[in-house]
């Protein structure tokens, strides 16, 4: 079991809720997209994972363990196999982008290495990869403040990449890309997590990007979960009763009006090879 | 693909040349220091040396909390205040006389004389000037009293002379073209614009010469600091150390409640 | 008798009340300052402050005593620029710990938070009591510790200079964005690492601009920090004082100006220079 949340709910400190009761569990390798209105609770979901906070309600068990039952030690350890990618990448500004990428694997790292890394990196290779699969190897020393809003969410993905964690959560790892980049980026994040069976679950603005390549989506609303279906089961008003919107267009990449045609027709583009989606 | 270069090893430096150097100058300064002064730290952190520490702290307690010696305590304190009280009153004042020249109120020479006497009234550190009024007026809280009234007439004449400066001009020019005398136009016209910048900065520089007020006993010049001099020149540690209590406490208090004012003067501000 | 109708001046009895109680409190305080004028035009007061003034031209400038000056005023820097070292050694732990941006246990939040919250109290308690006791205290009961010398001077500079940098630092840590340090944390970094990578390089230069403007204010202390024996300039200044030797501390007055104006271009200029 990669994950399970039973019956979880989340209040805010200042008494909004977020979520309510949301059971949700995935087993190791699973690929999950999580779709719905901003303020659905996409977010919540993802940093609940990310053991980042502390449902108020309901049970959380990640990659077999109670995190809130562990001590500081555990925890820490637990939190270096879940990486999450942030909608916008906290970098500090002044950072380089290798050093930003280097950052993902200090959970893991001695700390000697760490302090060195700093003054000189012990890693090139290793955070070069992982831009050149985001098709940025050319930005390696450039400062996080000199990279376009685009730019900066693949260093983020890249940092997240090169942490190899064994639960991959991203929160809007697209929203700054033009499409070409978006599926770039997902088709990395689905080759990274196919490679080392390792579990994905992606929030995503643009439904279409999400029904062609994610085996499974769950649809968030008003902090419950709609559905939760492979793509081929999920119709139109199922959509349109998720964004609430009876005729105008359901959020798309580029705009583009979404097509429901005959089940398999909605595989991804043949310019990328993608990796095909697991035999669970 | 993943062999890293020659020119990705020199780029990939954390830091720059510069910075490199100027680190390395920092810590050359800071050795220097050390071993100008010949200190020898790991000295410290030997047993004997521990033992020793806390055989000397040890004799400060327990403090004495003796009635008698508390009621001397507090009027040390109040002595205190009183002394940075009086000595940022009359420094407010006087600052306010000299700002008037130093901000070019009398022309250029009265201007560069009177900067010239604010930069060293405030260059002189309080203690020196404490150190300088005891030969002038003998020991006791006044020499303190004129001490801090000395330096402080520096700092604020400054900071008065740039708000008068930055005053606008308006109100007094057109109370002047009115036929108002030249004084009474400023006290109607420029001195309610500065009135309470002054205020603010005179509280401010009042809170910091309280604190001044507790060490410039040391030179003889009263308060709570000439009480610690004179028990510790005798070796009364307990009494000392109720003294430094007391120095604690009042700094503290000072803290808070300046902390309080600033915080209820915001909410009444916004 | 005025006709009812004449309004007055609804806030005279305020100003009134106002002038009473400053006149009221001002006297005692009068009082207590032991405020006496004419102290200052006793003749015996006069004749020795005419004689120790009159003496202060020519200020003394033999080769021996400015020799003797340029070693104190050495001295001087050296003590500032080692008690804001060690002061730093104190300060950054201590700041670290206190940042709540930093806090591990605040995540979730996670195990062993009344424990965080216990340290940070008593890190929060010792800054206190280390910057409320002002330094030339600390340097008057060290020197009783260490004997005469900078060494009191330095390690009263760093204990009293350690509380002021470890409160501000820990403000500093946590004024600005603080999220990239947070997601570092959540990603099973330490809270040492999660400072260099994430909180460090944005602040670094608020960190360090005002750690220059405190060794500024460590020159102005360890210049008087010699009045109570702990070394310096001070010293020298105390013994001529003493000896009422008008030319040398005429000459000694001038060091200190110059001193504290380069201080203060040193520290504009590195300043500046780190915005």
């Amino acid at each position: 079991m990669s994950f399970r949340l039973v019956a979880a709910g989340l209040v805010h400190a200042n008494g909004q809720r977020a979520l309510r009761k949301v059971s949700l569990a995935a087993r190791r390798g699973e690929r999950i997209a999580v779709i719905g209105p901003s303020g659905a609770g996409k977010t919540s979901l993802l940093r609940i994972l990310a053991t980042s906070i502390r449902p108020t309600e309901g049970q959380v068990e990640v990659l077999d363990l109670y995190p809130w039952q562990l001590n500081g030690a555990q925890l820490r350890q637990l939190r270096s196999r879940i990486g999450l990618i942030h909608q916008a990448p906290p970098i500090p500004p002044r950072q380089r982008a290798i050093t930003a990428i280097l950052a993902g694997r200090l959970g893991q790292w001695p700390w000697w290495k760490a302090l060195l890394s700093l003054l000189y990196p012990l890693d090139i290779a290793g955070p070069r990869q992982q831009l050149a699969r985001l098709d940025l190897a050319d930005r390696l020393f450039e400062r996080c403040d000199r990279l376009s809003g685009g730019q900066l969410q693949r260093v983020g993905a890249a940092r997240v990449l090169y942490q190899q964690p064994d639960l991959l959560l991203a929160d809007e790892p697209v929203s700054a890309m033009d499409p070409a980049l978006a599926d770039l980026t997902v088709n990395q994040l689905h080759a990274e997590a196919a490679s080392r069976g390792a579990t994905l679950v992606a929030s995503l603005h643009a439904v279409d990007l999400a029904l062609r390549w994610f085996p499974r989506v769950v649809g968030l609303k008003a902090g419950e979960i709609l559905f939760d279906l492979p793509p081929v089961k999920i119709s139109d008003p199922m959509l349109r009763d998720l964004y609430a919107s009876e005729t105008g267009p359901l959020p798309t990449q580029d705009h583009q009006p979404l097509e429901f045609g005959p089940a398999g027709s909605r595989g991804p583009k043949s310019r990328i090879t993608v990796v095909p989606p697991h035999p669970l | 693909m993943n062999t890293v270069s020659s020119a990705e090893r020199r780029q990939a430096w954390g830091l720059c040349l510069n910075c490199w150097l100027i680190l390395a100058a920092i810590f050359g300064i800071v050795w220097a220091s050390f071993a100008y002064l010949s200190l020898d730290l790991m000295q410290l952190f030997t047993a004997e040396a521990g033992r020793g520490m806390a055989d000397f702290v040890s004799r400060f307690f327990p403090p004495d909390t003796s009635a008698e010696f508390l009621r001397r305590i507090a009027r040390g304190a109040l002595q205190t205040v009183a002394i940075s009280a009086i000595g940022t009153l009359l420094a407010a004042f006087a600052a306010l006389l000299l700002a008037l020249p130093a901000a070019g109120r009398f022309g250029a020479l009265p201007k560069a004389a009177s900067r010239l006497v604010l930069n060293f009234m405030r260059s002189v550190p309080e203690l020196v000037w404490a150190a300088l009024m005891v030969l002038a007026a003998g020991l006791g809280p006044f020499a303190g009293t004129l001490a801090l009234a000395l330096h402080t007439t520096g700092v604020l004449g400054r900071l008065f002379a740039e708000s008068l400066e930055n005053a606008p001009p308006e109100p007094a020019r057109a109370l002047l073209e009115s036929g108002a005398a030249p004084s009474l136009a400023f006290v109607y016209g420029t001195l309610p614009v500065i009135l309470p910048q002054c205020v603010a900065y005179s509280l401010y520089r009042w809170e910091m010469n309280i604190r001044m007020a507790a060490v410039l006993g040391f030179v003889g010049a009263g308060g709570l600091g000439q009480m610690l001099y004179y028990e510790l020149s005798l070796l009364h540690e307990p009494q000392a150390c109720a003294v430094i209590i007391a120095m604690l406490a009042l700094v503290i208090l000072v803290d808070a409640a300046s902390a309080w004012v600033r915080r209820s003067q915001l909410r009444a501000d916004g | 008798m005025f006709p009812s109708s004449l309004p007055r001046d609804p806030d005279a009895p305020k100003r009134l009340s106002w002038a009473m109680v400053a006149v009221v409190a001002l006297w005692p305080l009068l009082q207590l300052a032991e405020f006496n004028p004419a102290a200052l035009l006793d003749a015996r007061n006069l004749k020795v402050m005419r004689g120790f003034v009159s003496q202060f031209f020519p200020p003394e400038l033999s080769t021996e005593f400015l020799a003797l000056l340029a070693r104190a005023t050495v001295e001087t820097l050296a003590m500032a620029t080692a008690g804001i070292a060690l002061a730093l050694l104190l300060a950054a732990p201590l700041g670290l710990l206190l940042a709540h941006s930093l806090s591990l246990s605040r995540i979730g939040p996670g195990p062993g938070r009344g424990r965080g919250e216990v340290l940070r109290a008593l890190a929060r308690l010792l800054l206190l009591a280390l910057r409320g006791i002002p330094e030339l205290v600390w340097a008057l009961l060290l020197v009783r510790a260490f004997g005469l010398g900078p060494a009191a001077g330095v390690l009263a500079l760093a204990l009293t200079y350690g509380g002021m940098l470890g409160k501000v630092y820990a403000e500093i840590l946590e004024s600005g964005d603080t999220r990239p340090a947070r997601a570092l944390l959540e990603t099973g970094s330490g809270r040492l690492m999660a400072f260099f990578y994430g909180l460090l390089p944005s602040t670094a230069q608020e960190l360090a601009s005002y750690t220059v403007y405190r060794w500024e204010c460590a020159v102005r202390a360890s210049v008087i920090m010699g009045f109570v024996g702990a070394g310096g300039l001070g010293q020298l200044m105390d013994q001529s004082m003493k000896m009422l030797n008008g030319g040398e501390v005429s000459a000694i007055l001038m060091i200190f100006l110059l001193l504290v104006l380069l201080a203060d271009k040193i520290s504009l200029t590195l300043r500046k220079a780190l915005a």
